[in-house]
C-alpha cells in the first residue's frame, strides 16, 4: 500500500483503483478461499473459538518464513509464536460451541429447525 | 520507524489522536462485522449439514440470501477499506499489530455481550495470549 500515492478522504475513487493492483487482487482471491472456510467454521463454532484458533495461521507464516525463505526470526517473534500456540491450545481444549437450550432458535429461516438438530461438534 | 521510501510523499499522521481514531475505526468496523457475520452463520445453521442436504449450491444460497450476512460483510469491507486508509497514513509497524491484536480482545468482549457466548477463563486466556502473540509477531 505504501507504493501507492497517498489516499485522501476527498478522493475515495483512488481506493477502488488500489483494489485492482495485481498483488492486492491476488491477495483478495486467496482471502475469498479463507472466507468460505471461515464462514463454515462459524456456522458450527463460536466466534470466540474460531477467532483465536485462526491465529494459528500467523505461526505457519512464521515457520514458512524461517524454513522456506530462511529469514531470521528474532527472539520477540519466537515469543509471539509460543504465545499464539499456547493460546490456540488453550481454546482448543474447551468446547467449540456454547451449550444452549434446544428451543433457543433465533433465526427466521425455515432451515433452522433442521439444522439445529445436528450433533454438536 | 518510517518505511515510506516509495514514490509519492506520504501524509503520515503525526497527531496521536488522529492515529488512534484511524486504528479505532478499523477495530470498531472489524468487530461489528465479525459479530454480525457470526450471528448470521449461527442463524443459518451448520453449513456442512445444509450442504449434505441440498448440495454446495444450496449452502451458498443459504448464505447469500441472509440479510444479516450482508450487513456483516458490509462492516468487514468497511474495516478492510479503513485498514487500507490507515496503512496509507500510518506506519505498517503501528497499524498491523495494533489493529490485529486489539480486534481479538474487542471480539471476545462483543462475543460475550452480543452473541451471549460462554467466554470462560480458558477463552479469555486464549484471547489475551493470542493478542500479545500477534502483537509481537506483527511489531
Amino acid at each position: 500500500m505504501t507504493a501507492i500515492p497517498s489516499i485522501s478522504l476527498t478522493h475515495p475513487g483512488s481506493l477502488i483503483v488500489a483494489v485492482f493492483t495485481p498483488w492486492i487482487a491476488a491477495g483478495i482471491a486467496l482471502l475469498i478461499g479463507f472466507f468460505a472456510s471461515y464462514l463454515t467454521a462459524l456456522s458450527w463454532a463460536d466466534l470466540t473459538f474460531v477467532l483465536p484458533a485462526t491465529a494459528a495461521g500467523n505461526v505457519i507464516v512464521e515457520l514458512l518464513s524461517k524454513f522456506w525463505l530462511h529469514e531470521a526470526i528474532s527472539f520477540e517473534r519466537w515469543a509471539g509464536v509460543v504465545l499464539i500456540t499456547l493460546g490456540v491450545s488453550f481454546v482448543a481444549q474447551g468446547p467449540a460451541l456454547t451449550e444452549r437450550p434446544v428451543s433457543a432458535a433465533k433465526g427466521p429461516l425455515p432451515d433452522e429447525a433442521v439444522a439445529s438438530e445436528g450433533p454438536p461438534r | 520507524m518510517t518505511i515510506s521510501s516509495s514514490v509519492a510523499p506520504l501524509v503520515i499522521f503525526t497527531n496521536p489522536w488522529l492515529a488512534a481514531a484511524a486504528i479505532g475505526a478499523v477495530v470498531l468496523a472489524s468487530t461489528t462485522g465479525e459479530v454480525l457475520t457470526a450471528a448470521a452463520m449461527k442463524s443459518i445453521g451448520d453449513l456442512d449439514l445444509i450442504r449434505a442436504r441440498s448440495g454446495l449450491k444450496g449452502a451458498i444460497r443459504a448464505v447469500v440470501t441472509s440479510p444479516l450476512f450482508f450487513s456483516g460483510v458490509f462492516f468487514l469491507a468497511l474495516a478492510f477499506f479503513s485498514l487500507l486508509f490507515a496503512l496509507n497514513h500510518l506506519n505498517l509497524s503501528l497499524v498491523a499489530p495494533a489493529s490485529a491484536s486489539l480486534t481479538l480482545v474487542t471480539n471476545a468482549v462483543a462475543g460475550k455481550i452480543f452473541l451471549k457466548e460462554n467466554v470462560d477463563r480458558r477463552r479469555w486466556g486464549a484471547a489475551i495470549l493470542v493478542c500479545i502473540g500477534v502483537y509481537l509477531l506483527a511489531h
